[in-house]
């Protein structure tokens, strides 16, 4: 620490910071461009010029860049003294003698830090009296719109997309006052992380073109707290929307997640909410060819009430999850039809990784580490993940990981850390270690120090060696090759020497020995590095969805109550069953025909779902959900944290209710008739439930992880003063008359009785807590960096706390030295090599067309490549595949067909087929990895 | 006329790579040996291909950023920061006359201007027939010799009225 | 002439290179091998001891720059040394004449600096169009491996160096040292924050010294001649002799090397002539274009760093541009600031728009639509673009000979805004 005094008051700051940080850390309002939290200091635009003073007697002083200027204790300087003002007058007049000065058209307006910095900077009258320059402006795809005449050179974009991001298709071109910052030709922006452009550039420069298709200022979004639900991170959002359409979606600071910035999947992968084809009414089919009609809700509640009761009492009622929905819908079906009768919704394989994931999670000497951590991890281990396509925003964390050993060099020559160009020329392309074993390669190799590819089993094997070589206690593998050997002890070694390394792995190679090598490392790790008290290992697993871990914790050590059995119980009992399904489309979820047949042998199939698939098309009652946008929740994502999302916007569609409270009120109904007698109390408390905060009070009567579920967020009677916290900003406008088309009555705004937000625009403005804060804005800071207010310290907590729980507390440190043979899974047998034809497929993640509600964005789905099969040159030679034909490939009833790419870093004897959705809706990926003929 | 337009006819589609010649690659590769990456020889490879083709092309930029193993992009970055690297096809010879300060005292400005008007281009241009590209250029280093101008790579000092004429008519 | 001219006594009237025979016959590379005889810290004590002077336009003592380079068992390697021959300031030709006319002389030189560093890599980093030096320096790089004065093993003995030529692609920026190190790793020629000095993550992010071409000429003959010879042949506070140059409407303009401390008179008067017939002496840059202007009355001033900084200029590279009474001064500033804002590298945002933003402002006077409060606003902009204010030094030295102006020839700046233009070339104009 160290005490500076600014402006005549003394604060205690970070000795470690620079001074434009540390004053913005204090609160106080110092203008700068160039500086990012998290990209550091170039001092570039000599914005945050501030006079520092020597010592007490120094009355002169000097002028210095803030940003590039350490803090020292007992330094003494001055914001607010006339020559330093001057100074950064100066800047922003000659910054903006070439702006086009085009606020009221452009879509920045509102909230621009430009716009903010010109104000603070007090720069009101103009003098420069030449031409301004013009620029042309290029296709960037999408997502992106590109309009250079407003830039003004800060060089965050290029700094954060090549530098932070590892991008290659963004560059600043030519030179002098003509620097351009675009690409070397037209063309879609490559990087999966893009869309951070939009945020990091402080002007109009790269805005999102998604939402200028119908475009409003920020003040007219109305928001509220989210979580990104397109992959198993739980990255916190902001959606902003209005007239019911979700608009755009920027990030929401989380200091242990997401920090500044998400991935494109989550940032414009919103569009299925505004989805024409968005099923909006209930609809009852009488029979097969019978037309469907669209009856009111209450109507087909009590339908299903009845088909319910009936089946209940045969006990032919099943129910199966979705691991895409919250906590409590999944609950509310579980307690619906009996924990007994809820099935997972996924395969057997999948389901009992899921379990497999939970234990491991839980056993001493284990960590889950959150993306910060893995972010200061000095080295990394990552087995069978692409996490570019199938986790985007822990491939940029653990990019940063491999920047740890930069930090190392600078700390050593003394360079702060901050000093972001220094510590890279430092550093040049030295990195901490990086090491990835995959099946096909990944985006992350170009930085890794090993580079693998294998077949999941001997991705394991792997790490099973690498196991045995830190713990002789953890069983040998047999028959590797001595290359191989020593390959592993190279990374144990590596795993060794790191004061903070992290074991990465999950569930995408869909293979259990791969899920089990990683904990394998990470516990023989802990014995290794343990003197005495036991070290937790790092080790973080990513998995299928949103809420793949919230589900499994609600069938915790059940191994069975999975899809095939849900489907082995149907076809026992033919015609007797009736299923209630939350949507999930099976078809994606198991063999086709076998899915055909577990409708088929169905009695009454009820489907809840929010778009049409094929699993909708079999339902007898369709109950439309609705999107995370439109109701709360709980997610619980990779690393056990319970994170609470909210409605950013009622509907006005009276079938579209919260989906927990959908399933309520089928047990309201179907316990009415009848006052409930003989019927479960389970089922009856649920039926009670009025408000969201009944139904988390019920949950949390669970017990064990769910014990302190009221906390991942303020109940629904948390008040501020008084005052509900409001989603729209105080500013928004044309409320009262926003519905005047429809009626012009004033509408009455929606009540929100499950949760402490309000639909309005009045509330408590501040101290809201982080859980509870649907975006950031703060007097003089309009842009998304007056998030600097709502941080404890730059890059630091929220003051309002970190939202979300971890149920996942590492364990306290136990004694593991006690472990045994039964702790240690065993080593799987070497992938034979491929024969007679017959090759391992595996599935592939992809990012933009890889999640199947995400994918139904137009945006992403322009940028997703075309599927194809990618084969090493020398299989393909192997088995008679030629580079550009079509080749099919057979498993089951599934027959696919692809074009086929060679791609020399898939392993040997593999074919590896994209896990795009189309691809997925014909040969699903749970089916994989498996052997297949191919032709 | 009918040169330049059939040159330009030549030119490579947009987006399609350009690949080096042999010579090219191996003059790039020779260089790339004097440094610890690859990277480190973006300005010898542009230059290696402007000596062969006077310019260089969006395709050339490609294939330079194959050898090298970088992103066009990052090559384009370097290749539009420094003014010897011609991203526009020249005439066949180009003119560079400096403009700096000892160069102005001594009138450079008049015979920029009499370049210009005799070409009928402004600085910056190449003339009509494809033969000369005029270019003013930052000082040459030969200021007691001034006014001074680079003809290709040749210098040539105390430039005069009378010795551009000369040069334009040749 | 009545001193030494250990730099440029080998120089051919002519104009013809110097070859490596011709230059070995003349004393050359024994330098050298004095060098490699002695401890590599020796070398460093000695240089510190000759009070050598960086020529490239800073004027810092070359043996203690060479001082932090960290030495010893563990230190990064490779270590790196670069000669700056990048030679653009504008009214500089200093350095372009020793490299055609005698390469071995710097080659030798490099070498001695390298040795002295520790190096194991050299690059010569030579300005674009440059190119008889190029061929020059090519050939005797080439002849010097050939007989083992570069390579391994360096005279028989144990120190190597590989040295490399480099030319660029042009920009004036590219002369500062830390632009130049970005450039030479083929990247954009954006200067870098210091510290962390070169010294300790330059090139690659290894310890890096750079020289000017002048710089390391000199060391063969300190190294054979000894410090204190060095020191003798400096007139005033300086060591040494320099080059001295002059351009503008002078006689004889052309550069001479002379000792340290010759006074401005003596170049001006004695080597250049004076001014051409019918002109008077208005004022000068002493240093090449980014220094602030002086007038008559500093003619007697000597050329050394400290007499030259308290008359409120720089010995900058001792190149000096005189303008004449018959040519604007705004003019002529407006061609220096045009200079400096297109030589600009475009990465802090004082000189990529604050220099521009100048242009436009001698434009408007130049051109009869300046406004009298502009004059006061140039100087305003001329004090935002001083030293420290910028990432590096360019802008400042391309407020310098502006700033001098608005003092020294305020008058003028006022007859364009009274006149409503040029008032020299309005004169011109009545004169047919
Ligand atoms: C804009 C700018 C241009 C420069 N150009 C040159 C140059 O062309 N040659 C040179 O030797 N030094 C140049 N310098 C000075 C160098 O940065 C550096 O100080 C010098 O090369 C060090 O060598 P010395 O210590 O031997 O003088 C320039 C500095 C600046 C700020
Ligand atoms: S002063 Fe700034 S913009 Fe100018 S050359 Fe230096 S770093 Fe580049
Ligand atoms: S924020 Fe300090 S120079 Fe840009």
């Amino acid at each position: 620490m160290a005490t500076i005094e600014v402006d005549g008051t003394s604060y205690e700051v970070d000795g470690d910071r620079n001074l434009l940080d540390a004053c913005l850390g204090l609160g106080l309002d110092l203008p700068y461009f160039c500086w990012h939290p998290t990209l550091g200091s170039v001092g570039s635009c000599r914005q945050c010029a501030v006079r520092v003073y020597a010592n007490a007697e120094d009355t002169r002083g000097r002028l210095v860049m803030s940003c590039m200027t350490p803090v020292t204790d007992g330094q003494r300087l001055s914001i607010r003294d006339p020559e330093s003002q001057a100074f950064r007058d100066k800047s922003i007049e000659v910054t903006m003698a070439n702006h086009p000065h085009d606020c009221p058209v452009c879509e920045e307006g509102g909230e621009c830090h430009l716009q903010d910095m010109t104000i603070m900077s007090r720069h009101t009258e103009r003098r420069y009296r030449g031409l301004k320059k013009t620029y042309t402006n290029q296709y960037l795809g999408p997502c992106i719109s590109h309009e250079m005449n407003r830039c003004i050179a800060c060089y965050r974009c290029v700094r954060f997309y090549n530098d932070y991001a590892g991008g290659k298709d963004l560059a600043v071109l030519a030179s002098k006052e003509n620097v351009y910052f675009g690409r070397h030709e037209d063309g879609c922006l490559e990087s999966g992380f893009s869309g951070n452009l939009v945020e990091v550039c402080p002007t109009g420069v790269f805005t999102d073109k998604t939402l200028s298709r119908s475009y409003n200022r920020k003040w007219d979004l109305q928001s509220a707290p989210s979580i990104c639900s397109s992959c198993s991170l739980g990255c916190n959002i902001s959606p902003g929307e209005r007239q019911g359409r979700i608009k755009r979606i920027v990030n929401r600071y989380h200091h242990d997640i997401n920090g500044y910035f998400i991935c494109d999947r989550g940032r414009f992968g919103y569009d299925y909410t505004n989805a024409d084809q968005r099923i909006q009414h209930c609809s009852i089919r009488q029979s097969a060819d019978v037309t469907e009609e669209a009856p009111d809700y209450r109507d087909a509640i009590n339908a299903i009430a009845v088909e319910l009761a009936g089946a209940a009492t045969g006990g032919n009622l099943i129910a199966i999850g979705s691991d895409r929905l919250s906590v409590e819908a999944n609950f509310a079906l579980q307690t619906l039809v009996d924990e007994d009768n809820f099935y997972s919704g996924m395969d057997p394989v999948q389901h009992q990784l899921l379990q497999s994931v939970l234990g491991i999670y839980r056993r001493p000497g284990i960590h889950a580490p959150t993306l910060r951590e893995i972010e200061s991890a000095d080295a990394v281990l990552i087995l069978g993940e692409d996490l570019v396509n199938s986790a985007p925003r822990m491939a940029l964390s653990v990019r940063q990981a491999t920047r740890n050993l930069s930090f190392e060099l600078a700390r050593k020559s003394q360079i702060p850390l901050w000093q972001d160009t220094s510590v890279r020329n430092l550093a040049q392309d030295r990195r901490s270690p990086l090491m990835i074993l995959s099946v096909a390669g990944t985006d992350l190799d170009a930085i890794a120090s090993l580079r693998l590819s294998a077949a999941a089993d001997d991705i394991a094997r792997l790490g099973f060696a690498v196991a045995r070589c830190l713990s002789d206690r953890a069983p040998a593998v047999p028959n590797l090759s001595p290359d191989l050997e020593s390959t592993a002890a190279g990374i144990a070694d590596c795993l060794l020497r790191a004061k903070n390394p992290v074991i990465i792995s999950g569930t995408s190679c869909n293979t259990p020995s791969v899920v089990e090598s990683a904990a394998q490392v990470a516990m023989a790790l802990s014995l290794a590095k343990s003197n005495g008290q036991i070290r937790p290992s790092w080790l973080s697993y990513v998995l299928p969805a949103a809420n793949s871990l919230g589900l499994a914790m609600l069938q915790e050590g059940n191994d069975d109550n999975h899809l095939e059995r849900a489907m082995q119980r149907v076809l026992a009992n033919p015609g007797q069953c009736t299923a209630l399904i939350l949507q999930n489309d099976l078809y994606a979820r198991a063999e086709p025909s076998r899915v055909d047949a577990f409708f088929g042998n169905l009695k009454s199939c009820i489907v809840l779902d929010q778009q049409p698939n094929r699993t909708t098309d079999r339902a007898n009652i369709l109950v439309p959900t609705q999107t995370d946008f439109e109701t709360e929740g709980t997610l619980v994502n990779n690393e056990g944290r319970a994170q609470r999302y909210f409605e950013v916007f009622a509907t006005d569609n009276p079938s579209l209710r919260d989906n927990w409270k959908t399933i309520a009120n089928m047990a309201k109904a179907w316990v009415n008739p009848g006052t409930g007698q003989g019927l479960p109390e389970s089922l009856l408390a649920l039926a009670r439930c009025e408000n969201f905060d009944d139904l988390i009070a019920l949950l949390k009567n669970r017990g064990g992880l769910f014990g302190h579920w009221d906390r991942a967020a303020p109940n629904a009677a948390f008040r501020i003063a008084g005052l509900k916290i409001p989603r729209m900003p105080h500013r928004y406008s044309g409320r009262t008359s926003l519905r005047a088309n429809i009626r012009v009555a004033e509408a009455k705004q929606p009540e929100d009785r499950d949760s402490p937000l309000g639909f309005t625009m009045e509330g408590a403005p501040i101290n809201i807590p982080g859980a509870l804060t649907p975006g950031f804005w703060s007097p003089g800071w309009n842009s998304g960096e007056s998030l600097n207010k709502f941080q404890d310290e730059i890059n630091g907590h929220l003051k309002g706390g970190d939202p979300g729980l971890r149920l996942l507390q590492s364990p306290a440190a136990t004694d593991m030295s006690a472990a045994t043979s039964s702790d240690w899974f065993s080593v799987p047998a070497a992938t034979p090599t491929a024969a007679n034809g017959r090759l391992l497929a595996v599935s592939l993640p992809r990012l933009f067309d890889g999640e199947v509600l995400s994918a139904l964005s137009p945006a992403l789905a322009q940028r997703a490549e075309l599927p194809q099969l990618e084969i090493h040159p020398e299989t393909a030679a192997a088995v008679g595949l030629v580079e550009g034909h079509i080749a099919t490939i057979r498993l089951e009833s599934c027959q696919l067909k692809l074009p086929l790419r060679f791609n020399p870093r898939v392993a040997s004897g593999l074919v590896a087929v994209p896990a795009d959705v189309k691809t997925a809706g014909i040969l699903p990926p749970v089916l994989l990895p498996a052997a297949v003929t191919i032709e | 006329m009918t040169e330049l337009i059939a040159s330009t006819a030549n030119l490579p589609a947009a987006g399609e790579i350009e690949p080096l010649t042999p010579e090219e690659r191996a003059e790039i590769e020779h260089e790339i040996s004097h440094y610890p990456n690859r990277q480190a020889a973006t300005i010898e490879a542009l230059k290696i291909v402007q000596k062969y083709q006077r310019w260089v092309s969006d395709g050339k930029v490609k294939a330079i950023a194959e050898v090298l193993d970088i992103s066009p992009d990052a090559v384009d970055a370097v290749a539009t920061f420094y003014n010897r690297i011609y991203r526009q096809p020249v005439g066949q010879k180009v003119l560079a006359i400096c403009d700096s300060v000892s160069c102005w005292l001594l009138g450079c400005t008049e015979l920029m201007d009499h370049a210009s008007r005799s070409l009928d281009i402004e600085p910056g241009e190449t003339s009509s027939d494809g033969r000369f590209t005029l270019l003013p250029t930052p000082c040459l280093g030969a200021c007691d010799r001034a006014p001074v101008m680079k003809f290709e790579d040749k210098l040539i000092t105390n430039l005069t009225a009378e010795t551009l004429d000369w040069i334009l008519k040749s | 002439m009545d001193f030494e001219t250990p730099l440029t006594a080998r120089i051919k009237a002519n104009g013809e290179v110097t070859t490596l025979a011709e230059y070995r016959d003349a004393a050359g590379y024994q330098g050298l091998e004095i060098a490699l005889s002695m401890e590599s810290t020796a070398v460093i004590d000695l240089v510190k001891e000759s009070n050598l002077r960086g020529r490239g336009g800073a004027g810092f003592s070359a043996g203690l720059k060479w001082s932090f380079v960290p030495r010893g068992e563990g230190t990064a390697r490779p270590k790196y040394l670069i000669c700056n021959a990048d030679e653009m300031e504008p009214g500089t030709f200093k350095d372009r004449w020793l490299m055609e006319c005698d390469p071995h002389q710097l080659i030798e030189g490099m070498v001695i600096a390298a040795y002295a560093i520790e190096a194991d890599i050299a690059y010569l980093f030579l300005r674009a169009d440059y190119e008889v030096a190029a061929e020059r320096l090519q050939q005797a790089i080439d002849d010097a491996y050939q007989e083992g004065l570069l390579g391994d093993n360096i005279c028989g003995g144990s120190y190597s160096l590989q040295l490399y030529l480099h030319t660029s692609a042009g920009r004036y920026i590219c002369g500062e040292e830390t632009a130049l190190i970005s450039s030479l790793e083929g990247k954009r020629a954006v200067p870098r924050a210091k510290p962390p000095f070169p010294q300790v993550s330059g090139l690659f992010g290894k310890p890096t010294v750079v020289n000017n071409v002048e710089t390391l000429c000199n060391l063969p003959h300190i190294l054979r001649n000894g410090a204190d010879w060095f020191k003798s042949l400096g007139r005033g506070e300086d060591a040494g002799t320099k080059l001295f140059g002059v351009s503008g409407r002078v006689k004889n303009p052309g550069c001479w090397e002379m000792p340290m401390g010759t006074t401005i008179r003596e170049i001006l008067e004695g080597y250049a002539g004076g001014m051409q017939d019918g002109l008077k002496l208005k004022g000068f840059l002493p240093g090449g274009g980014s220094t602030d202007f002086l007038t008559e009355e500093h003619l007697d001033l000597p050329m050394d760093y400290g007499a030259i900084g308290k008359a409120g200029s720089r010995m900058g590279t001792g190149t000096m541009i005189v303008l004449d009474d018959q040519t604007c001064p705004v003019g002529m500033v407006l061609n220096l600031i045009q200079f400096f804002a297109q030589e600009s590298c475009g990465w802090c945002t004082p000189c990529r728009n604050g220099l521009p933003f100048l242009r436009q402002l001698l434009e408007d006077l130049e051109y009869g639509k300046g406004r009298p409060e502009d004059l006061e606003t140039m100087a305003d902009y001329c004090r935002y673009l001083g030293p420290g204010n910028t990432f590096c030094a360019l802008a400042p030295g391309a407020a310098e000979p502006l700033q001098s102006a608005l003092k020294y020839f305020r008058r003028d700046f006022e007859e364009h805004v009274n006149q409503g233009g040029c008032t020299y070339r309005q004169q011109a104009k009545a004169n047919g």
